[in-house]
């Protein structure tokens, strides 16, 4: 059974449907990588699972349970995370205060996840007293990502990690994402750097207008011509 | 000396006094618009309804025959203030909560808090009358006069017994507000939501919860700082609705959303009011000795009449709004 | 839509002939001049606030601003005054003004000769003091001077036709929109909303305390009508309840014709260019802006026209009820309740803003003796019951109002958000 499977998902913001049948299967080894032209619904996709909008036909199944619709509050506790593109740290809080907003729904002792992420990251131990307002772009990633993985997820979702981060960033970033998968967190992400994130893909998704185009692994979807040629910039 | 007595009497103690009920009144108004970022003109009502619930219970307890060492006021508050929570959470559910959940604009809220404003003070008058009320008609107003003839004072320093409670109260609220945000998972949760709603939605916070804290403390502060009001002077239907500017500025002048701001500058507020008003030809009297006869000090040298007093706060407000308008210690600015 | 409106205007008017049967018309006819002069205040709010988006709630010091220039300048002339010293003091004053504003002025400009930074900033501050204490130097002992008896207590009035005084009402509530409209219109929705309030409150502690310009709390009355007085009426021989309701019916005629001339003009300006553009910034600013429309400059241009309306209205209720009397203005009776008329009419539609106005003022006005009624009604039934009467049904039902004016406006959001006659949205290509 798949850690979260995606059957016919049809939704949107009221009015017409941004998603008209999106199918996606993740286990949780995968690192899911979500491409494809803007506007194809591919940040829709992961709000749509994090119930941040409505989702009005198809399941979205976690651990054998359909949880299309639940909000944010009722999923961190059951093993998702999310970490949104913009905006997605407590910028007037330290960098510590952010961890512990990621394990807000965790009743129990969370400093043994604190440090597993201060390992990761061991910038984030240096500067845990600092506004997170005050870190670079590339740091400030860090501690989205660090948040997101204090509640212990299964399941981590991404919307473009890499946006806005110098190539050298990108590169460190995707290489934290292959290291936290590597931990036993199955990885769900959208990303604009397509062909540098589907190399290191176990799974593509190349969607447009809200629907799955092609899917595959993600070497496959690279050498696809086809794929190459209309959603990877020939 | 006794100047010097006279200048604590008038503008320290007084200053301090309208400060901390400015103060307490701000936090509500700044903590509703960091959460719910809309401007919350009901609070003088949580104000003056958690002021009448207390009197009501000081009552009670006086026509019980329950004497108290300390005034009935500060006895029955935190009663009082648990109702009062009650009240602005009920509030929230019966008046704003149905228009939140429609997507109604800030502005709406705005309007609807007007309403809510109305309909409170209309019930107040209907059931209290337009007159005003004391809590010191039972028990006697304890003042304290301290003597200060040792060093050279021909006045003694005044305070009431209210006064200095009020001060210690509001000292221990702050600073029990204080570690609350800083030390504790849910007041981290309130800040997490001020600085960014989205991102405290998608990390799991419950934010039904957090804005129901909110409401709770809002509401047990108004009716502190009502309460405390009316202690000092007297209680009337529109005690707070005539302070709820000046506890606007306080909060817009410390930055809306930020609570030490708020302290800030509800001290701020309460002390300019004060010192605007004061008289200094009574502290500079002894200049006339020599001073010369031409320069002599006319009988009230103020920066601006008494009549003027609640103005202070709108010119500091307008002229905050103008040079600095995200306050002092940088809010919402858009 | 057409039908509704009618239906409800029809409504309006069943109304008002039920409250002339059961009120008596004297009653019925004030109110109903009365109502006109808040559906001019509430077409100018329904200007700021429906067609330019603009939240304006210092209404209070509009009307104020309106009332005090149609007493200047249709009050009697006062001849102590202008036979004592006081014109010569207050020109001192008026000089002693202009000193300290060249002073501030200078110290503005101070850059110019190599002061920047801090030292500009404190030789500003520094300025403005002079400035102050120069003009309180004069003003003071001018107002104390006219104040007396020797002065003539006041400064009067003018002596000239009220309708010149409902002019100048509007023509001095732009002034000051202009100035509040240059100070806080930049500022976000909130904000705007706080410092109109606090203007508005700064306007009426101005009016009640400067008692040489306006009488303060001492009031001033009685105020002429533009139309012929009841009195006059009887003069020519008719009896008492005749001649008021003759000399009332003429006041409303004349309010019904300014306002149907303000309705027929601001119509006329909303369905042309100048219209579509006020919707257009309203609705989006970012993209009004990129298409070179000068956004500050219309929505000041807004303001001032809501504004003069506003001081028209109010300088029509003082002139109506003949006293000025600054310590009857109040924020909920004054600010509030004309954007409650606006909110339940609909806004950004004339004709709601006009319906709300009048429904509105007919509801502020009935709700007292209506739950006076009530309470009567009640306390004898509770007498009977041997519970006992309800103490002091007067002061309470008077208090009535403000709730039912609450409740009205928290139904109108919850039910019907976009008033009862809402804006008609065109679909422009």
């Amino acid at each position: 059974m798949p850690l979260i499977e995606l059957k016919h998902v049809v939704g949107g913001y009221g009015g017409a449907p941004i998603l008209n049948g999106v199918n996606m299967a993740i286990e949780k080894t995968d690192i899911g990588v979500i491409v494809g032209p803007n506007g194809a619904g591919k940040s829709t996709t992961l709000k749509a699972i994090f119930g941040l909008l409505k989702v009005t036909g198809g399941t979205i199944e976690f651990g054998g349970e359909n949880i299309a619709n639940s909000l944010p509050d009722k999923l961190v506790p059951k093993g998702l995370s999310f970490v949104p593109q913009e905006k997605n740290v407590f910028t007037s809080m330290t960098v510590e205060e952010n961890l512990e907003m990621g394990a807000f729904t965790r009743p129990d002792d969370f400093s043994g996840t604190m440090e597993w992420v201060y390992e990761m990251f061991p910038v984030l131990r240096e500067k845990r007293r600092q506004p997170a307002g005050e870190l670079s772009g590339g740091q400030r990633q860090m501690v989205a990502m660090g948040r997101a993985l204090m509640s212990k997820p299964s399941l981590l979702m991404l919307d473009e990690p890499s946006a806005g981060l110098s190539p050298r960033y990108v590169i460190e970033i995707f290489e934290t994402i292959q290291r936290v998968n590597k931990e036993g967190v199955g990885i769900l992400m959208v990303e604009q750097n397509a062909r540098q994130a589907l190399a290191f893909a176990s799974k593509g998704f190349v969607l447009a207008s809200g629907q799955n185009r092609f899917t595959g692994t993600g070497a496959e979807l690279i050498a696809d011509p086809e794929v190459a040629k209309s959603f990877l910039g020939g | 000396m006794t100047e010097l007595v006279f200048f604590t009497n008038q503008v320290i103690i007084s200053g301090l006094v309208l400060g901390c009920i400015y103060a307490l009144g701000a936090i509500g108004i700044t903590l509703i618009f960091g959460i719910l970022r809309f401007a919350h003109f009901a609070h003088s009502e949580l104000m003056t309804g958690g002021a009448f619930i207390a009197f009501l219970l000081a009552s009670a307890f006086a026509a019980w025959g329950i004497v108290t060492p300390i005034p009935t006021g500060f006895v029955v508050l935190p009663i009082a203030m648990v109702l009062a929570a009650i009240l602005a959470l009920g509030i929230d559910k019966g008046f704003y909560a149905p228009l939140r959940k429609r997507g109604a604009k800030p502005v709406t809220l705005l309007i609807a808090s007007i309403g809510v404003t109305l309909m409170i003070q209309g019930l107040i008058r209907l059931f209290f009358g337009a007159g005003s009320y004391s809590f010191f008609e039972t028990e006697p107003k304890e003042v304290f006069r301290f003597d200060l003839a040792s060093i050279g004072s021909t006045r003694p320093l005044v305070i009431t017994e209210p006064q200095v409670l009020m001060i210690l109260v509001t000292f221990v609220s702050v600073l029990a507000l204080h570690f609350f945000l800083t030390r504790s998972r849910l007041g981290k949760a309130m800040r997490a939501m001020a600085d960014n709603a989205d991102l405290a939605q998608v990390s799991g916070i419950n934010t039904a919860l957090v804005v129901r804290v909110t409401w709770i403390i809002a509401g047990a502060l108004g009716c502190m700082a009502g309460t405390m009001l009316a202690l000092d002077v007297t209680l009337k239907p529109d005690l707070a609705f005539n302070i709820i500017l000046p506890i606007f500025a306080a909060a817009i002048v410390g930055g809306l959303g930020q609570a030490y701001g708020a302290i800030a500058g509800g001290l701020l507020i309460g002390f300019a009011e004060t010192l605007a008003v004061f008289n200094w030809t009574m502290v500079l009297r002894p200049l006339n000795a020599i001073l010369p006869d031409w320069m002599q000090l006319p009988p009230t040298l103020a920066l601006v009449p008494t009549e003027y007093k609640l103005t202070v706060a709108f010119v500091i407000l307008v002229v905050t709004l103008l040079v600095r308008p995200t306050g002092i210690f940088k809010g919402a600015s858009s | 839509m057409i039908q509704r409106s009618l239906t409800l205007f029809g409504g309006l008017f069943v109304l008002i002939l039920l409250m002339g049967w059961v009120m008596g018309l004297p009653f019925t006819s004030s109110r109903l001049v009365e109502a006109a002069a808040y559906a001019l205040i509430a077409l100018g709010l329904n200007i700021q606030w429906g067609y330019g988006g603009l939240f304006n709630f210092g209404i209070m010091g509009f009307l104020m601003v309106g009332g005090a220039a149609v007493t200047f300048i249709s009050f009697p002339v006062n001849p102590v005054f202008w036979a004592g010293e006081g014109p010569a003091m207050l020109g001192k004053a008026l000089l002693a003004f202009a000193v300290g504003a060249l002073i501030v002025l200078a110290a503005r400009k101070s850059d110019r000769i190599g002061i920047t930074g801090k030292w500009k900033t404190a030789l500003t501050v520094l300025a403005w003091f002079i400035g102050y204490c120069l003009y309180r130097s004069q003003i003071d002992p001018a107002a104390a001077y006219i104040e007396s008896a020797a002065g003539g207590g006041w400064i009067g009035g003018l002596g000239g036709h009220p309708v010149l005084g409902w002019l100048f009402g509007g023509v001095l509530a732009a002034g000051i929109a202009y100035i509040v409209g240059k100070i806080c219109l930049g500022l976000r929705t909130d904000y705007l909303a706080i410092a109109t309030i606090g203007i508005s409150e700064i306007i009426r502690a101005l009016i009640k305390n400067m008692d040489w310009l306006t009488r303060g709390t001492l009031t001033v009355s009685p105020i002429p009508w533009p139309t012929p007085l009841p009195q006059a009426f009887q003069a020519s021989g008719m009896d008492g309840s005749t001649a008021l309701l003759a000399a009332r019916s003429g006041y409303l005629l004349l309010a019904v014709i300014v306002l149907a001339i303000v309705m027929w003009l601001i119509s006329r300006a909303y369905a042309g260019p100048w219209g579509r553009m006020m919707r257009a910034i309203r609705d989006n600013h970012i993209a009004a802006t990129s298409m070179g429309k000068n956004v500050t400059a219309r929505q000041l241009e807004i303001f001032v026209f809501g504004s003069v309306l506003m001081g028209i209205g109010g300088a029509m209720l003082v002139s109506f009820v003949q006293i000025f009397d600054p310590s009857s203005y109040q924020p909920i009776n004054h600010t509030f309740l004309i954007w409650v008329m606006v909110i339940v009419g609909g806004a950004g539609n004339n004709w709601g803003a006009l319906f709300g106005a009048i429904l509105l003022w007919l509801i502020w006005v009935i709700s007292e003796p209506l739950s006076k009624a009530v309470f009567d009604f009640v306390s004898t039934w509770s007498t009977q019951f041997g519970w006992g009467a309800i103490p002091e049904i007067e002061a309470r039902s008077a208090q009535m109002r403000v709730f039912v004016l609450g409740l009205v406006i928290t139904i109108a959001l919850r039910f019907a958000p976009r008033g009862l006659i809402p804006e008609v949205v065109k679909r422009e290509r």
